[in-house]
């Protein structure tokens, strides 16, 4: 590994940029994931920032069960991001849909749609879990970069078979 | 004007050489500010250079070739007008400069404004095109206090030397002009009361909306370098620089420009956002009252004086 690849790869684990999308859920996992930017919990101390547009971000946090309404938001909002880009399920609605499982206007769960790298448990989750989950995404983040965009590519491929 | 000292000017102090690792300081200081004002502890201070290098590698959507020339010319025009803007600040004595560049900063500050309408425009996303809108409405609104202490310091110096302008004024129109140039700031750095522009979370990342990748990263770097360059020149106009003494002088000048990072940063980190209308009412007020007062106290002694 070159030291410019080092440069970029110890970069991307160092400044990673959310993106924070509620995909129908009832607001609790949002009101957690505000707490880790809150001065207890402080995650941009690990170079982390809450960006506003999905284009900036390099990891996709969605909390909720993906509502039949908000999925093709999601889409648009994944396919957003640049490369490598990771995808956090924040709470039990995007990893199993929860207490909406089976329900005529929920599409998800998240799996099925878009690959998701990381999922923290909970209803809702602790903050202190959520940044942790964040930070095993962005640990991941070298690694997407350095194997180029097949193997992205390939999951889009998938995702839009499922969709 | 000496080739050799505008090369030095340009490349080495206060050009790129002494811009870029300021500008990637000047942003970590404003985030560290406003963390620190809010009871956290913020970003390490490489934290820009490291987003800077992120975004430098990170893949985006190809464009149509039209559309990527201008997403990538815009950043580029803007980064190389302040560059050229640097260069051309008064900071040590001498015969530098030539007659009529105060004219020319100033229409070299006023490109990154312009370059980031058009790309607001050029984007063709609806936030892009209002952050575009804000940044002309607000641009205007900003220039005039602007232009207006730039005036009344060069009838006072009786010059249109940038170094001449710096020196000559009397104090008691330095004072007032200064005062109205550094209550621009905020509003040409695009930071809070008047953070409009850019209004995160209201209208996304306004003008820069739709950019990723390397194009967001020579913004990134753009906006740094407008901090070095604004605060360089508010510090090159309100410190009694130029003194034959270029060690004293460039650390006076560093000095100066850091202190009204840290000033304007937390100035911004206690305020919340005004609206487009109470800015214009802000500027329209008190910049161009204290314009006009140092206008007035240029203007006079020069018909009483006979000349």
């Amino acid at each position: 590994m070159s030291v410019i690849d080092k440069l970029v790869a110890r970069s991307r684990r160092r400044s990673p940029w959310l993106f924070r999308l509620n995909a129908g859920g009832c607001n609790g996992c949002d009101i957690e994931f505000s707490a880790c930017l809150s001065p207890r919990y402080d995650v941009e101390q690990t170079g982390a920032l809450l960006v506003g547009s999905a284009r900036h971000a390099d990891i996709l946090c969605v909390t909720g069960p993906v509502t039949r309404g908000s999925l093709a938001a999601l889409e648009t909002i994944f396919a957003q991001m640049g490369d490598p880009k990771a995808v956090v399920a924040v709470g039990n609605c995007p990893a199993t849909c929860d207490v909406f499982a089976g329900s005529p206007v929920i599409a998800g769960p998240l799996d099925g749609l878009v690959p998701v790298d990381v999922f923290v448990p909970g209803c809702p989750p602790r903050p202190g879990d959520i940044i942790e989950g964040i930070a095993r995404a962005v640990a991941a983040l070298p690694a997407k970069g350095a194997r180029g965009g097949k193997r992205d590519a390939k999951r889009k491929r998938g995702a839009g078979k499922k969709t | 004007m000496n080739a050799g000292r505008a090369l030095v000017g340009l490349l080495v102090f206060p050009g790129l050489l002494y811009a870029l690792p300021a500008a990637w300081l000047m942003l970590w200081i404003e985030r560290k500010a406003r963390a620190r004002m809010q009871g956290r502890i913020g970003p390490p201070f490489y934290q820009p250079f490291f987003d800077f290098v992120k975004l430098m590698a990170k893949r985006t959507v190809p464009l149509a070739p039209f559309d990527a020339i201008l997403a990538a010319g815009l950043p580029i025009l803007a980064g190389s007008s302040l560059l050229v803007a640097l260069g051309l600040l008064p900071v040590l004595s001498g015969p530098g400069g030539f007659a009529g560049d105060v004219i020319l900063l100033v229409a070299l500050l006023e490109v990154p404004g312009l370059a980031a309408v058009l790309a607001g425009f050029a984007s063709r996303s609806i936030f892009g095109q209002l952050g575009g809108a804000r940044e002309a409405v607000l641009s205007v609104v900003s220039s005039v206090p602007f232009l207006g202490a730039v005036v009344a310091l060069a009838i006072s110096a009786r010059s249109l030397r940038l170094v001449e302008v710096a020196s000559g004024p009397a104090a008691a129109v330095r004072w007032p002009a200064v005062i109205a140039l550094v209550l621009c700031l905020p509003l040409k750095l695009r930071i809070n009361p008047f953070s409009l522009v850019n209004a995160e979370q209201e209208i996304y990342a306004g003008p820069l909306t739709e950019y990723a990748g390397p194009k967001l990263a020579l913004w990134e770097l753009v906006h740094g370098m407008e901090w070095v360059a604004w605060t360089g020149l508010a510090a090159c106009f309100g410190l009694p620089l130029r003194s034959g003494r270029p060690a004293r002088d460039i650390a006076l000048m560093i000095a100066g420009s850091f202190l009204l990072v840290v000033l304007l940063a937390v100035a911004a980190a206690g305020t919340a956002r005004l609206k487009v209308r109470q800015a214009g009412l802000f500027y329209w007020s008190w910049g161009l009252g204290l314009t006009l007062l140092a206008l007035v106290l240029a203007v006079i002694p020069r018909g009483g004086g006979g000349g």
